[in-house]
């Protein structure tokens, strides 16, 4: 499959056409910035894009690297621009979860926001144009411009309801963050160009590093795109930044923004530095599962809806990142195949993620406009009000638990297979590793069930606690169309599982040498690596689950009576139930807190007693503020508090610190 | 594929559907007895489903579709549980189309929607009791497919049959990973289907129950189909415990001797993992509910140390 208008304009030429469409409706957007109507139809315009954008990508993947050289840039230095299987896979991902997101935000568009419609609407598309910018980028200063233009439009995006200040100091951190990631990325790239001024990708690719300076470029690159990834310890932005945002960003972010970062890490490592040393694989098993462990086990104590997804954002990306070291130890011990199997379970989960996650994101939105509510404690029975929404929200939550036959188990199924199959290490210590790590996996995953039983279960089920979530109305037609297509894709990915390891495999096979050896087992069953190991064949599953849930139903119904009564809830016949004895989010999250009672740094007071004026009061918090942040923040205080002896308020004195620093550079120059 | 392959596979299903009331009936007759009780029959259970279909269905004013759907999705996921289970013969039409990472897979789509079935309703005890599975499940789950890989390893193979090929089919070789496996299975078994010591099937005594208040809100013949999925997943859990732990005795792929003499060896089988079930639960003391985690955790890390054991010294 090669690009279909090759003749005249190449692949890599079209997606910049897409990023370019996106900056000129954002352009447009700021004609009349006070307009609802413009930016509505300016909306779906950005979906259609979109949805060029992932054609183009889709007919590119298995197609020849194209290249381009731009007339921008700096003398001496212009932007590059390449496509090539690994770029062409993550456009697919941005252009399809984006057009959802553009179709769910022409619907979301209100009256009222702080920020005026079209400024939003061109941070929006400013935002994804940079986005598809950092994907195609093929040098250094490319790269960090488009990446830098990505962290100030969602900057501006999620201070976008700038009159809180809590979300004035939620947009700030983020800020800060994103900032030591672009610093420690910038540093990389300095690494890798080996003192030759060269910042060409190519001419990076071309050099053969010392396995030192490789390590430094390794090392820099995953704390700097592990902060944007939302990596533990730098995961701190995320669950502040998340809730602040409105809800289709926020969906943009986790779903897309945060799979850049994979990206990054993905072309540093496997393609720009190019021999990957398999303790970096160590290294990055142990940060990713800690981070999936760490962000599933707070996910589980959150009551807040945006906040909870936000915690479960780390958990994956933990599993993508815990999927990719894993693929970087087998490469480095040379065994391709199982290389090329543990990237596609880290590629595969990536491109479910951006699908589960941006439904669930683009559900709470919803959630959030028809009952102005985000805490779970308030909200409840929602599925009555707003079917749409919580059947949507199912298949998400559904997929992100890992449930079969949806997508979020086949990239679990295939992760765990990547680490069933590791034959003998050369390594002692790593054999032991590779299977404890399989166990940690296994708790992620059962304990995000655990999770989305909280999620969909508090906010869709049960009785509204609060008399807004009782009178909640359902989404319109284009947040409901957004809804179902993401929905439609996490059942499509989980169905159809070989069409995509098919499209994976160019990817895989430019990166490890390998493609998957299972492929030519059928187009309906999954066989990774041969039909006697392992196999799974999700629509064979599905089918016979269908028959055999419809054959029950099917013959109850007819053996049986369909009498049924209504009556008030039963609740082992106590009458006073009120909706305020459910269970609320903070008692769901109950026997995780103690379970894993050390991971939390937990501070309450609980009444006696015989209290007449009973109060109850308990937070979990993170202990890595206190260990880690806090220490900083009070060093750099004091740093800072030492440097004010200068500031003297007077210009003569500072007069006198320019003639001085003169003086002393003079004296060194010379 | 061949003919005594679906065979193999239609008897299994139906077996599963037909004998897992039996199952429980087993259980708690081998119970009463051992308490020195007469105990209701083997066929209390059957009285008990035929009551119940015919009920009429009281249903919460606030109940949603989902709560109406959840009970035939339970039934429909441990049938084909039951299915994916090899427990007569080896060679099942569906076997490649579901492993065993599927078949954890299946039990936690179950789990799910029981779960939220219970805080469908909104009452007090629904949601404790979804809240009290997730906890039994999110470590219990790990901790079986933990056991699983132990046995997957052993055979090079995630798929079902082959473990079972394998197992049955070796010289006899006490595997200590196996006997490590063995211990987490039964600890996490126990926990999955509501026994003493994590819960209590026989009672409603609601500072302790489980599976139990998750169900309260269920009448008639929804009712009844969670009960006989509660007692299909015992049977489930039961054929993966022999699957495992005695494979002997399961048919080859296109043997129909085999097949035939594979029932009584089933029968025998399941007859003496109830007895041995029943006389866990009379010996042991209801936990409370907070020494759960520590109980599941225990069994985690137990299948845990049988992977380390198998790739230490097993290899």
């Amino acid at each position: 499959m090669g690009f279909p208008l090759g003749g005249w304009l190449s692949a890599v030429d079209a997606v910049l056409a897409a990023a370019c469409a996106w900056l000129v409706l954002g352009a447009v957007a700021v004609a009349a910035p006070a307009s609802l109507r413009l930016a509505r139809a300016l909306y779906p315009a950005g979906a259609l894009v979109g949805l060029a954008l992932a054609a183009t990508a889709l007919a590119s993947l298995a197609g020849a690297e194209t290249t381009r050289v731009l007339m921008l840039g700096l003398p001496g230095l212009p932007f590059h621009a390449r496509l090539d299987a690994l770029s062409a896979f993550f456009l697919l991902l941005l252009a399809s979860v984006a057009a959802g997101v553009s179709v769910y935000t022409r619907g979301s568009l209100r009256h009222g926001a702080e920020t005026a419609p079209g400024v939003q609407c061109l941070c929006y598309h400013v935002f994804l144009a940079s986005m598809a910018l950092v994907l195609v980028a093929d040098d250094a200063y490319f790269f960090m411009v488009a990446w830098e233009t990505m962290a100030l439009a969602s900057f501006f995006l999620v201070t976008s309801d700038h009159r809180h200040a809590e979300i004035r100091r939620a947009g700030y951190l983020y800020l800060l963050i994103a900032h030591l990631g672009a610093i420690s990325i910038l540093l990389c790239f300095g690494a890798l160009q080996a003192g030759t001024g060269d910042y060409r990708f190519d001419a990076m690719r071309a050099l053969q590093q010392p396995a030192g300076w490789g390590s430094v470029a390794f090392a820099l690159a995953l704390a700097g795109f592990g902060a944007k990834a939302g990596l533990v310890p730098l995961h701190i932005w995320l669950p502040e930044a998340h809730p602040a945002a409105p809800s289709p960003v926020s969906a943009l972010m986790s779903a897309v923004m945060l799979k850049t970062a994979v990206y990054g890490l993905m072309r540093v490592t496997l393609d720009l530095i190019g021999f990957p040393l398999w303790w970096w694989g160590v290294v990055a098993l142990v940060v990713g599962l800690a981070s999936a462990l760490f962000g599933v086990i707070f996910a589980a104590t959150q009551s807040d809806m945006k906040r909870l997804l936000a915690y479960s954002s780390i958990e994956n990306i933990g599993l993508i990142v815990a999927g990719f070291g894993l693929a970087l130890l087998f490469r480095g011990f040379g065994m391709g195949s199982l290389a090329a199997l543990a990237l596609t379970a880290a590629l595969y989960h990536c491109l479910n993620h951006a699908f589960f996650k941006g439904l669930l994101f683009l559900a709470t939105g919803s959630v959030l406009h028809a009952t102005s509510e985000r805490s779970l404690g308030r909200l409840g029975g929602l599925i009555h009000r707003m079917p749409w929404v919580a059947w949507c929200a199912l298949i998400g939550s559904a997929a992100i638990a890992g449930l079969p036959p949806l997508n979020g188990f086949v990239s679990e199924w295939l992760l765990l297979q990547a680490f069933l199959f590791t034959p003998g290490l050369p390594q002692g210590y790593v054999n032991m590793i590779v299977p404890v790590a399989g166990a940690a996996v296994a708790l992620a995953a059962a304990l995000s069930g655990y999770v989305m039983v909280k999620f969909f279960g508090v906010v869709f089920l049960g009785q509204p606690r609060d008399a807004r979530a009782s009178e909640a109305h359902d989404a319109g037609p284009w947040e409901r169309g957004a809804l179902v297509w993401l929905a439609a894709g996490c059942v499509v990915l989980g169905l159809a599982p070989t069409l995509v390891l098919a499209l994976l495999e160019p990817v895989t096979q430019r990166f490890t040498g390998y493609a998957l050896a299972g492929l030519g087992s059928g187009w309906l069953f999954l066989a990774p690596i041969d039909a006697e190991r392992a196999s799974y064949s999700p629509l064979l599953f599905f089918a016979v689950a269908v028959l055999l849930v419809g054959a029950a139903w099917l013959a109850v119904r007819a053996f049986y009576h369909g009498r049924v009564r209504r009556a008030p809830p039963w609740d082992c016949g106590f009458p006073w139930l009120t909706a305020r004895m459910q269970d609320s989010a903070e008692g769901f999250g109950q026997p995780v807190k103690v379970v894993f009672r050390p991971v939390f740094r937990i501070d309450g007071e609980a009444p006696s007693p015989g209290d007449a004026r009973p109060r109850y009061r308990e937070s979990a918090e993170d202990r890595l503020w206190y260990w880690l942040y806090l220490p900083i923040a009070r060093a750099v205080e004091r740093v800072t508090s030492l440097v004010t002896v200068l500031q003297r308020g007077r210009i003569s004195v500072y007069l006198m610190y320019s003639f001085a620093t003169l003086l002393v550079l003079l004296f060194f120059i010379r | 594929m061949n003919a005594s392959a679906l065979v193999a596979q239609l008897t299994e299903v139906v077996l599963a559907i037909l004998l897992a009331p039996l199952l429980s009936g087993w259980v708690n007759q081998c119970r009463a007895w051992m308490q020195n009780r007469r105990g209701p029959g083997l066929l209390q259970p059957y009285r008990v489903l035929a009551k119940l279909f015919e009920k009429e269905v009281v249903l919460a004013h606030n109940a949603s579709s989902l709560f109406r759907a959840s009970p035939y999705l339970i039934f429909g996921c441990l049938v084909l549980a039951a299915a994916i289970v090899p427990t007569v013969g080896t060679d099942l039409p569906l076997n490649p189309a579901a492993d065993a990472i599927a078949l954890v897979g299946l039990l936690a789509v179950a789990r799910f929607f029981i779960a939220l079935a219970g805080m469908d309703v909104g009452t007090a005890f629904g949601s404790l009791g979804a809240r009290r599975e997730m906890m039994v499940g999110f470590l219990a789950e790990p901790a079986l497919l933990m056991v699983l890989f132990t046995a997957s390893l052993i055979s090079h193979s995630t798929s079902l049959s082959t473990i079972v090929e394998t197992l049955a089919h070796r010289e006899f070789v006490i595997y200590p990973s196996m006997a490590f496996a063995g211990v987490a299975f039964t600890m996490v078994s126990l926990a999955e289907n509501a026994r003493i010591p994590v819960d209590n099937p026989a009672t409603h005594l609601e500072l302790t129950m489980i599976h139990e208040a998750m169900v309260l809100e269920y009448s008639g013949r929804h009712l009844a189909m969670i009960e006989w999925a509660a007692s299909l997943k015992l049977f489930v859990y039961s054929c993966i415990g022999l699957a495992l732990f005695l494979p002997f005795g399961v048919a080859q792929g296109g043997d129909w001797l085999g097949l035939l003499l594979a029932l009584p060896a089933l029968a025998a089988k399941l007859a003496a993992g109830g007895a041995a079930l029943a006389a866990i639960e009379m010996v042991s003391a209801k936990m409370r509910i907070f020494r759960a985690p520590e109980f599941l955790g225990t069994a985690f890390m137990l299948a845990v140390l049988a992977l380390l054991v198998h790739v230490l010294l097993e290899r």
